[in-house]
């Protein structure tokens, strides 16, 4: 007996130290949530669109007195850390949030060159993680407990490509792309695939590169141009967008310039000015000419922070969203975190027609939404005009 | 034709940026022995520099204190830029190199690692990570040339990177400064007791290669307005190689090489698939560094500045 109760004792005594969550019971239960996000780094840009949505998430959390789960209020408590937007840093920055600050879930990272490693680990740890902006299939693949709020570069290469098709009735066109980063490269070949089905093999007349950190980009440039290319498709970052985009107009490159969804950035236009002006991406959602819960969203943001949220800021609010429906879905927490993250993973699956701001979305069996795409065209007031939207 | 040409224009520019930084490394070596490894993040000060310096002036032409034409503001901050900047030189070689001249030389050479990574973070501090756009100070005129675009920038950039290695090479041949530098260079133990102030001479080196590296952060600035804290860390490094590939210590050698990396990078990416690009580049460095272990003008057991 006497045994018994020292067992216990110390049991407890080691839960208190291992579960740091349920410690003091008696005070208000606390959920932390993780975001890994880059605040600094190649794109900070990114960083502080997910950590101000994530903080306005906080907020109204706040401003309820708490998230009701199962009846009970739970204070909820961010942990925002800093990846550097380096592959390895995300790594360290979800094992930390999991193993140190046993975090319920985590949001982010956002790039996918972040969020692929960081996706292995939170799968290891069977901790359910949202990547709000990551569109590379191997940041869900074969990953039960990893889950994304966008749209998948499979499905946005042959957006861009039948886009591209449809709109200018092109044959040929030309690809520039970060062969040392998962996103660009991945999608540059998801669109040379599907561009290719559409005109033919071969049709894809310069499939160039260069690696993170490039910024002159004449020689690739130069290639293009000669390759009679129609149109140049060009998934980066908007820091590198701004340097390709003018060094094409340099050397003499008048045809239409398309990207992706990394485009939309708050930056872009800044850094490219007029050379941007009257180009086309795909991406997530339009901010000029929003509606219903978006433009409030949108409103409420750019009154706070300054200025109108990117895709990154609508992603992220909709992964938190949808993370706080998962958990109150669970129906109650039991304390015991590893119980309670996979009550959360099983309840992330199951989410069904969920209303965000960048559209509706279902979750397949791969943690993934199906979710319709939108084509923007960068005005010639260098806003981000809703142009035409893209059904799966 | 019409694309050799274009890569070669492409290549001109390109290498401007290396030669500019090259000569850098190379005064400080041929005076101390040493690599300032800051340098690269010295060219990013520079930049940051132009930057803030072309704002202000941009800013007081708009309040009406004055009324200058843009190109005025930019040569106003190409010269005011390597001023402030080579005090930036000399005071990393007053902190980071002076009190370590007789330090074992693994420690000296990574001081120069350390302070690179204060000013990057320090700026980052300062600054926040965002990036900076460097104010398009001239309007870009492409000029066609029979399908080679030529575009006003690029024709400054190679004029200006050209004119600087230039002045350096008649500063150090014709003055007494530089001729102190070359004795210097000669023999940095015994030129020292004949009472030339080895203090100051290495401070001078530090400031004339700050300078060169801000007309280059400048002019970088203008060809790539795109300014972030990392900046300098790759393009240090490749400067560095051109450098070294010139002869250590070589005014002339570090000019040329630094052109010469440029031409590899674009031409390598002209002929062969773009994302081999730096590695055969790079490994026909290599491969000329194999048969000429000490760079074009360099000599073996010697630091000699050849001019």
């Amino acid at each position: 007996m006497c045994k018994r109760l020292l067992l216990v004792g110390m049991l407890a005594l080691a839960a208190t130290f291992l579960f740091p969550g349920v410690r003091g019971a008696a005070a208000v239960p606390t959920i932390r949530i993780g975001i890994n996000a880059p605040l600094t780094g190649d794109i900070p840009k990114v960083g502080e669109g997910t950590k101000y949505a994530a903080q306005m998430w906080l907020e109204d959390i706040n401003a309820a007195g708490g998230l009701d789960v199962g009846g009970k209020k739970f204070k909820v408590e961010l942990i925002i850390e800093d990846n550097e937007s380096k592959a390895e840093s995300a790594v360290t920055v979800a094992t930390k949030l999991i193993t140190e600050d046993e975090v319920l879930a985590i949001i982010g990272p956002q790039a996918s060159k972040q969020a692929v490693p960081a996706g292995e680990v939170a799968n290891n740890y069977k901790t359910p993680m949202i990547s709000p902006w990551s569109t590379n299939p191997d940041t869900t693949k074969d990953r039960p407990y990893v889950f994304r709020g966008c749209f998948l570069d499979p499905f946005q290469g042959p957006v861009a490509a039948n886009f591209i098709k449809d709109e200018f009735g092109f044959k040929k066109a030309a690809v520039l792309y970060d062969v040392a980063s998962d996103y660009p490269k991945g999608l540059a070949e998801f669109f040379k695939k599907a561009w290719e089905e559409i005109n033919g093999p071969g049709s894809v007349v310069a499939f160039e590169s260069f690696t993170t950190k490039d910024v002159d980009f004449s020689s690739q440039l130069t290639k293009i141009i000669q390759s009679g290319a129609d149109v140049l498709f060009t998934p980066q970052y908007y820091n590198e967008v701004a340097l390709i985009v003018q060094q094409a107009h340099q050397l003499g490159w008048d045809k239409p310039i398309v990207g992706s969804d990394s485009w939309g950035s708050a930056e872009t236009v800044k850094l490219c000015g007029k050379d941007c002006y009257g180009l086309f991406f795909s991406t997530h959602y339009a901010a000029a000419g929003a509606t219903g819960a978006t433009k409030e969203f949108i409103d409420r943001y750019n009154a706070k922070y300054g200025y109108v949220p990117d895709d990154v800021g609508a992603l992220t609010w909709d992964s938190m969203r949808i993370l706080q429906q998962a958990i109150q879905d669970t129906g109650g927490l039991s304390g015991d975190v590893k119980k309670d993250r996979q009550a959360v993973r099983d309840a992330l699956a199951k989410i069904k027609n969920f209303e965000g701001i960048t559209g509706k979305m279902t979750f397949t069996e791969d943690g993934d939404p199906i979710k319709c795409a939108v084509i923007v065209r960068i005005s010639d007031k260098g806003e981000f005009e809703f142009y035409k939207s893209v059904c799966p | 034709m019409a694309v050799f040409l274009q890569n070669l224009i492409n290549a001109l520019q390109w290498g401007s940026f290396y030669a500019l930084i090259a000569l850098g490394y190379s005064m400080v070596y041929s005076i101390l022995m040493l690599f300032n490894f800051a340098h690269g993040d010295i060219f990013m000060v520079g930049a940051y520099i132009g930057f803030g310096v072309s704002t202000a002036l941009v800013a007081l032409t708009a309040m009406g204190a004055f009324a200058l034409p843009n190109w005025l503001i930019l040569v106003l901050t190409i010269l005011f830029s390597m001023f402030l900047t080579s005090f930036v030189g000399m005071i990393v070689e007053r902190v980071g190199y002076r009190p370590l001249r007789d330090a074992p030389r693994a420690s000296a050479a990574i001081t120069g690692l350390m302070i690179g990574i204060i000013l990057e973070t320090g700026n980052l501090a300062l600054l926040g990570a965002q990036r900076i756009s460097f104010p398009p100070l001239i309007r870009t005129a492409t000029y066609d040339l029979g399908g080679v675009y030529v575009t006003n920038k690029k024709i400054m950039i190679v004029v200006v990177s050209l004119g600087l290695a230039l002045a350096l090479h008649q500063f150090i041949r014709r003055t007494r400064w530089g001729m102190a530098i070359r004795a210097m260079a000669f023999d940095y133990v015994v030129v020292p007791l004949m009472g030339v102030p080895l203090n100051k001479m290495a401070a001078l080196t530090f400031g004339l290669g700050s300078a060169l590296a801000a007309a280059a952060g400048i002019l970088f600035g203008v060809a790539y307005p795109v300014l972030d804290p990392y900046m300098g860390i790759l393009i240090g490094w490749k400067a560095f190689v051109a450098a070294i590939l010139g002869g250590r210590g070589s005014i002339l050698g570090a000019t040329l090489a630094g052109f010469l990396m440029g031409f590899i990078e674009i031409f390598v990416a002209m002929v062969f698939p773009s994302t081999l690009r730096d590695l055969i580049a790079y490994s026909i460095i290599l491969l000329i560094l194999v048969f000429r272990p000490h760079g074009f003008f360099g000599e073996p057991y010697s630091a000699r500045l050849r001019l």
